[in-house]
């Protein structure tokens, strides 16, 4: 499965109005590697460094985390048809970017505007579902995160209205539908530090997650703190959701649906579905992203085209797919 | 030494008392029955007994040691639960469902190895479902899932194990399979608390029985002296006779409607 997420990447990088084939980028990959950039076309070094390879990079980022998290929170909120969004990161994040693009930040403001907006909305919904007590902690927390993101989407709309219309608003609207089509170099090494942060507790306490899907007195009979771990889990998963949302904008869908999708082919058992779950929202989100830049003179926002790609797809895997859920 | 003792428990929710001042204590390969009307808080007493809901009053001691001092995996070395059959979300292998019993064995951030591979193995074949290991869990039926969740608390290597109902999903060949467990189990030096509905489960396989009603204890005991026709009646509100068949079982049967019999 990596080996043909790597085959994909090479040829969406050779996809594009500036014609490149496979041995180029490879060629002006080795060289790079190699250390001796200069031997490679102007031209071409700059479309396949600073405009390709930085955007297939991030898509690549942006699928495997939010798939990722959208596998933790479900196994969490023991709940196929939970997304990344149940408890406000995206709408949190997109608060903060439209404040931002409201102030006329510049872009790494906004950008870290929407970060904080996604990880504060988790942590005030978290607080005010500890502060709750006497009822079932998980419902309150469901409720709490619905409540909390309607709020925040309440707010993003006051923004739009406050926001010019013929500048602010279209940019925040694009944001709020996701894309990737304003991909800096740098933005992929920004942003995968803190991925690989949350992906840290994903990948050790991935048996754990099994057992946190049995609800939580079952958990802990077999011997594990499921609130302690519940906790750092959530901690992780939102911090991959609003990090990757900041350069990418809120992009629905993938959190949701490719979850699923792994489930449907490698089983439920956590050891085998995250990395699955992460390659197959990478590759993913790299097909409906080329897609997004090549469809058309103008770009496709992501959040329209996920769906579109991916709503086929998992119909026709619940259609054919054996395994149950 | 006992395995598990309450001392004064009081059981339910803050608002909702469920039961109130039990005693039990269980000793190594000893088994107790549970027995008690629909509703009269068994399972919540059990997940008292094992700290999953906080106790409204009393104590809870795991070997002479307050449950509150100790952490889950310490616990869940001693007790393993094995609850009413149920289904997960998810469509886990069965030998995964198995596998989690693995954990308290392990350290917080470690997966199952091979010995835990093969104890899992060994536990679905001890009760013959090793047939089942690959199938998933969610399509199997109510009483193979029970089978299940039993093999899970086996593979946990627990010194006691508390079972919700643990016959009530199971045909009449399963249950009398599951029972013999038990006592292999209680004669390997294990103990086991089960609750059941059927009284005749207590007279056969039991070595104590606690008999729950009205929210506390009715009666404690060897089960032939304690679950006399008059508290059985009395605490299940029907008539009930115990009768003594001639290969030696008791049985309980209701009294004041003709049987059915075939003349």
């Amino acid at each position: 499965m990596a080996a043909g997420l790597l085959l994909l990447a090479l040829l969406a990088i050779t996809i594009g109005p500036y014609p490149v084939s496979v041995v180029q980028v490879v060629d002006a990959l080795l060289d790079y590697a190699g250390g001796s950039a200069g031997e490679t076309d102007a031209q071409l070094e700059t479309v396949l460094f600073s405009v390709r390879i930085p955007r297939v990079l991030a898509a690549l980022l942006v699928g495997a985390a939010l798939a990722a998290a959208g596998t933790v929170y479900q196994g969490l909120f023991r709940n196929p048809l939970v997304s990344p969004d149940i408890l406000g990161v995206s709408t949190g994040a997109g608060l903060g970017a439209a404040v931002g693009i409201l102030m006329s930040m510049p872009v790494v403001v906004t950008q870290g505007f929407a970060f904080a907006g996604g990880l504060g909305t988790v942590a005030l919904v978290y607080a005010v579902a500890t502060a709750v007590r006497g009822h079932d902690p998980m419902l309150v927390l469901v409720l709490a995160g619905v409540v909390l993101g309607a709020l925040a989407g309440a707010c993003i709309s006051l923004v739009k209205i406050l926001a010019d219309p013929y500048d602010q608003l279209p940019a925040i609207t694009f944001w709020l539908l996701g894309s990737l089509a304003g991909t800096q170099p740098g933005d992929v090494w920004s942003v995968l530090p803190f991925v690989a942060i949350g992906l840290v507790p994903l990948v050790l306490l991935r048996w754990q997650m099994n057992l946190m899907t049995l609800g939580d007195e079952e958990a802990t009979a077999l011997g594990i703190d499921p609130r302690r771990l519940r906790v750092l889990l959530v901690a992780a998963a939102t911090l991959m959701t609003a990090s990757v949302v900041a350069i990418s904008g809120v992009v629905g869908w993938v959190g949701l649906v490719m979850p699923h999708i792994a489930r449907l082919v490698v089983g439920p058992n956590f050891d085998r579905l995250l990395p699955a779950a992460m390659i197959m929202g990478a590759g993913f989100l790299l097909i409906v992203d080329t897609i997004a830049r090549a469809m058309a003179a103008t770009e496709t926002p992501l959040g329209i085209l996920t769906a579109f790609v991916g709503a086929p797809v998992f119909l026709w895997l619940l259609a054919t797919g054996r395994r149950s859920w | 030494m006992s395995v598990l003792r309450a001392e004064g428990l009081g059981f339910g929710y803050p608002r909702f008392p469920v039961g109130r001042a039990v005693d039990l204590t269980l000793q190594a390969g000893e088994i107790m029955c549970l027995l008690g009307p629909n509703g009269c808080g068994k399972t919540t007493l059990f997940k008292t007994l094992l700290g999953l809901i906080p106790r409204q009053a009393g104590r809870v001691l795991v070997d002479d040691r307050d449950i509150l001092s100790l952490d889950r995996r310490h616990i869940a070395r001693v007790m393993a639960y094995v609850p009413q059959a149920h289904s997960t979300v998810f469509p886990y292998a069965v030998g995964d469902m198995v596998l989690m019993g693995r954990t308290a064995h392990r350290g917080t951030f470690s997966g199952p190895t091979r010995e835990d591979r093969d104890r899992a193995t060994a536990a679905l074949a001890q009760l013959g479902i090793d047939d089942l290991s690959e199938r998933d869990y969610t399509q199997i039926s109510g009483g193979q899932r029970q089978l299940v969740l039993i093999a899970r608390a086996l593979a946990q290597d627990a010194r006691l194990i508390v079972m919700d109902e643990p016959t009530a999903s199971l045909d009449f060949g399963n249950q009398i399979l599951v029972l013999n467990e038990v006592r292999k189990l209680a004669s390997a030096g294990l103990g086991v608390v089960l609750s059941t509905h059927n009284p005749d489960h207590a007279f056969t396989y039991a070595t104590s029985v606690h008999l729950l009603g009205d929210g506390t204890t009715q009666a404690a005991g060897r089960p032939i002296e304690v679950l006399t026709p008059g508290v059985l009646s009395r605490v299940y509100g029907a008539p009930i006779a115990v009768e003594r068949l001639p290969s030696g079982y008791n049985v309980c049967v209701p009294t004041g409607l003709s049987a059915t019999h075939e003349t």
